[in-house]
């Protein structure tokens, strides 16, 4: 481990290369993340499933870039938006729905029992072994090949963030944006006023289900996907919105690029092994770090 | 037949099965067994869960540590453990039996007074934290645990570690692992009827119904968070013991921390029985264990899938579990007044609604 | 010692919002000291502070001549300062005798008192503070399935099962029948007078802190308004200001 630290001190551009690459993976952790926060926001859900999403998305991506589909891997992401968001739909009508006035316990075990039939479901059908999609795209090489990036986590980069920047102004502009913002300020206000709050659970669940989806067909191109990688996904995802809270997305993209900047680093000084660690590590930190904020005000993490 | 006597037969009945099972189904000692230990999850997650509205999804890892501790010892009590893992089990143990039962013996208390002190600990850690981030932070804790463990050399890391052989037949061995399941189960039974007849229970049972309340009351609530987690974890480090004996081989996540199976069976045991009561979680633990060697058996492949699902009917539908509908349905066995105006303005017996954040 | 409870200076805001500002008031042993103000005016606030609900951004609050305001909840309330809430709070799963017996006081338990179990006497206590509040035949019920006025009414008697030196109610009489108020100002007064309990209460109903309160201290804006006597208070320009100009 010490080598390692120390090569960081020798070689500075590799500090960059890292940097990078934890920034580029972090902006897909940001649309998970995100999508999280607006489950939890507007319906009080915990969905422990979400990780699970991402990488449904990513085998959908990983099905339909091979025969006899052949569709390269970008342009999967609208099918997989489209289908994950019926997927979600039919998941609110027949699970979500009834565990949304629970108490909050429930929905946490009501999406991780779901996380762990997907998980089961996917392993069934693909096997257990890391997949990754082919996009056939160029790397690029920066001060005489010491810093590579590869196209294709550029243009995943690019896409989450624009799939951010429309999110917002989806949220912003659109009646059922305004509906959703509605909804979770006061659900019996909304409804009050005409909105049918069992329609806006139904389209914001179906929307996180898409957005994750997109983020798994970016994973899949830029990393790999395995059907038992679902939960690290959900604890990053936990690990962001818990730092970064819920109203705000630039906090949430910060706290994501961030986690990725963190998780690469100590990938290359502690080792590969310790990546899962790593995550789980920042998620108790971050509880803490909470827990001593709140302290001072005589306050307690709800 | 008065009250005392139906209670005395109850449960001597119980015990009588309990000490004979292994004779009439041999075959089967080492299910039974993990039955009892089962029992034991069941009834230390209730104790913080259903009597004390936190609902923990990392009590396992007094599971892990009290295995990992115990095993340290019998080996450490004669040899250099250091040495030993080192060797990745080249080395074979053979103990005279003196040697095996007093490291044993001397394991399995230092288990569970280290997953004691580990409860102070890491309550001081989590238990400002409440709801889903009491349950998501003990779950990272337990995560964390396992994974940190498995890079640790002195206990084998991630190849795991052997336990020393039990010095007689396999008969025997089973029996015997089965009496300490079953003594352990029993006595964490008995200790909970008697803690729950105290003034500790109403505290703690005051702590989940709302905690600022018992707080604003003058309720010191931090001591009966934390003792009430120790004394989970006191038992859960004994049956983390007995249970790393019975495998004969640990392995850091799959055997000591397993937080997807072990660690979720805890919780859903107790909400399949009823939470908050002292039968529930053995009922729960009971007919849990049926369906799981039943669905393991004849849905080989499917289990997982059959087993998420059950996780979801049972938090959707059936929230109250098997204890709580009983109690719904006839109160008054329980002694639970209910208000006639309040039933039929009601329509319900609303009597059972556990609400736990 | 004639002020069981001194507040000096007391400032507290959240975020830009200034809840209460410079506040300093006395709670006389053993009387009734009203606080009123049209809402908004910072009074739950000041009762949080001197709990110790959340902590105050300056100036002290003295209990019994001993500094308080760094203190955390419990232990303020083992002092023997304890709060109804406005929106009342109860151990709903639990039946009314449990209610009481995990109320009695808290501040001389060791650590094995933890294991015992509850003496006849206790219960008898509780039983007879039930009856006081007029929730003897419900005793047994569930708490979660009584009516809300007879939640607010054990939540009273679980207050003064804890033997408090002083009581801070917050708005006692709201949301019950007015036919039953009559009722509650008898219970609070003979509280007051027989069990030697302090009162602090804020209250909206004119009629019921005139009644009760021997000096009434009134907020406006956060601010401390005036202070009097109810005759003084009821005829106070800024007071009478302050609730019609108030929206």
């Amino acid at each position: 481990m010490f080598d390692n630290l120390s090569l960081l001190g020798l070689v500075p551009l590799l500090n960059l290369q890292l940097l990078i690459d934890g920034i580029l993976i972090g902006s897909i952790f940001a649309l998970a993340a995100y999508g999280l926060a607006l489950v939890w926001g507007v319906m009080n859900i915990k969905n422990l499933a979400q990780g699970d999403f991402v990488i449904m998305g990513g085998y959908i991506a990983f099905t339909l870039s091979e025969s006899p589909f052949n569709l390269h891997p970008i342009l999967t992401i609208p099918f997989v938006f489209v289908l994950m968001f019926v997927f979600g739909w039919v998941l609110y009508i027949t699970i979500i729905r009834r565990v949304i006035e629970r108490d909050l316990f429930t929905s946490l075990l009501a999406t991780f029992g779901l996380a762990i039939v997907i998980q089961q479901l996917i392993n069934l059908a693909y096997g257990p072994d890391v997949q990754t999609v082919e996009s056939g795209m160029a790397i690029r090489e920066f001060f005489d090949g010491e810093i590579t990036i590869a196209d294709t986590k550029l243009v995943s980069f690019l896409l989450a963030m624009s799939m951010a920047l429309l999110i917002t102004v989806f949220m912003k502009k659109s009646r059922m944006g305004r509906a959703i913002r509605a909804t979770s300020q006061n659900a019996r206000a909304a409804r009050i006023m005409g909105i049918d709050t069992d329609r806006v659970y139904a389209f914001t669940f179906s929307l996180n289900a898409g957005i994750c989806g997109i983020a798994g067909v970016l994973i899949s191109i830029i990393w790999v996907i395995q059907p038992f990688f679902g939960m690290t996904h959900s604890i990053r995802s936990f690990v962001i919105v818990t730092s970064a809270g819920f109203g705000n997305l630039i906090g949430v993209i910060l706290s994501a690029l961030g986690l990725g900047a963190v998780e690469q680093f100590s990938g290359f000084i502690l080792g590969a092994e310790f990546q899962q660690a790593t995550v789980v590590g920042l998620l108790v930190g971050v509880l803490i770090i909470r827990q001593i904020i709140q302290g001072r005000q005589r306050q307690v993490v709800k | 037949m008065n009250l005392k006597l139906k209670k005395i037969l109850f449960y001597g009945g119980i015990l009588l099965v309990g000490i004979f099972a292994p004779v009439v189904f041999p075959a089967y000692t080492f299910q039974l067994a993990i039955l009892w230990l089962m029992i034991l999850f069941a009834l230390t997650w209730d104790i913080l869960g259903g009597q004390m509205g936190y609902n923990s999804l990392g009590n396992i890892l007094f599971f892990g540590a009290g295995m990992y501790v115990c095993v340290v010892v019998q080996i450490g009590m004669y040899y250099d453990v250091a040495e030993y893992t080192a060797h990745f089990g080249a080395v074979k143990i053979d103990y005279t039996p003196y040697q095996y039962f007093s490291g044993l013996a001397l394991g399995l208390v230092l288990a569970a007074l280290f997953s004691l002190v580990l409860a102070v600990i890491f309550g001081w850690i989590v238990f400002g934290l409440r709801g889903p981030y009491f349950a998501i932070g003990t779950l990272g804790v337990a995560i964390a645990a396992g994974e940190l463990v498995g890079t640790w050399d002195y206990v084998g890391g991630g190849g795991g570690i052997t336990v020393p052989m039990y010095p007689g037949d396999p008969d025997d061995r089973a029996v015997f692992f089965y009496s300490l399941s079953f003594v352990s189960a029993v006595s964490t039974f008995i200790f909970l009827k008697w803690l729950y007849s105290t003034r500790f229970q109403l505290a703690i049972n005051a702590i989940r119904d709302d905690e600022e309340k018992a707080e604003a009351m003058g309720i010191h609530t931090n001591r009966y968070k934390t003792i009430a987690w120790s004394f989970a974890a006191f038992f859960l480090g004994i049956s983390g013991g007995i249970f790393g004996n019975m495998t004969g081989f640990i392995e850091p996540l799959e055997v000591a921390f397993p937080t997807v199976t072990f660690g979720i069976f805890m919780v859903l045991m107790v909400l399949l029985g009823g939470k908050g009561t002292l039968w529930g979680p053995v009922i729960g633990a009971v007919l849990f264990h049926l369906i799981k060697e039943i669905t393991w058996t004849y849905l080989l492949g499917w289990q997982w899938v059959a087993l998420g699902s059950l996780i979801i009917i049972n938090v959707v539908f059936f929230q109250q579990g098997i204890m709580g509908w009983v109690m719904e349905k006839w109160p008054d066995l329980f002694g639970i007044k209910v208000d006639e105006d309040v039933v039929s303005a009601k329509g319900t017996n609303s009597v059972n609604n556990k609400v736990v954040s | 010692m004639s002020n069981i409870i001194e507040v000096r200076g007391v400032n507290k805001s959240f975020g830009g919002v200034v809840a209460n500002h410079d506040i300093s008031l006395d709670v006389q042993t053993g009387k009734i000291t009203g606080l009123i103000g049209p809402n908004g005016s910072g009074k739950t606030t000041l009762f949080n502070s001197i709990v110790g609900y959340h902590p105050i951004d300056s100036g002290t609050i003295q209990f019994a001549d001993r500094e308080i305001s760094k203190m955390r909840v419990q232990k303020i309330a083992r002092l023997g300062i304890l709060r109804t809430f406005q929106q009342t709070r109860i151990y709903s799963e639990m039946d009314c005798v449990k209610n009481m017996l995990i109320s009695a006081a808290h501040h001389h338990t060791g650590w094995f008192d933890m294991f015992r179990k509850y003496p006849q006497e206790l219960t008898e206590r509780a039983e007879h503070l039930l009856e006081f509040v007029g929730l003897f035949a419900k005793r047994h019920l569930i708490s979660g399935d009584l009516s809300f006025g007879q939640q607010k009414l054990l939540e009273f008697a679980m207050a003064l099962m804890n033997e408090p030196k002083v009581l801070l109610l917050d708005e006692p009489t709201a949301g019950i029948n007015p036919t039953l108020i009559n009722g509650l100002i008898n219970r609070l007064k003979r509280a007051n007078h027989e069990f030697g309990i302090t009162l602090f209460v804020i209250e909206h109903n004119m009629r019921v802190v005139m009644n009760l309160a021997d000096s009434i201290y009134c907020l406006a804006h956060g601010e401390m308004l005036a202070h009097g006597t109810p005759e003084e208070i009821k005829n106070d320009q800024n007071v009478i200001n302050a609730y019609l100009g108030a929206h």
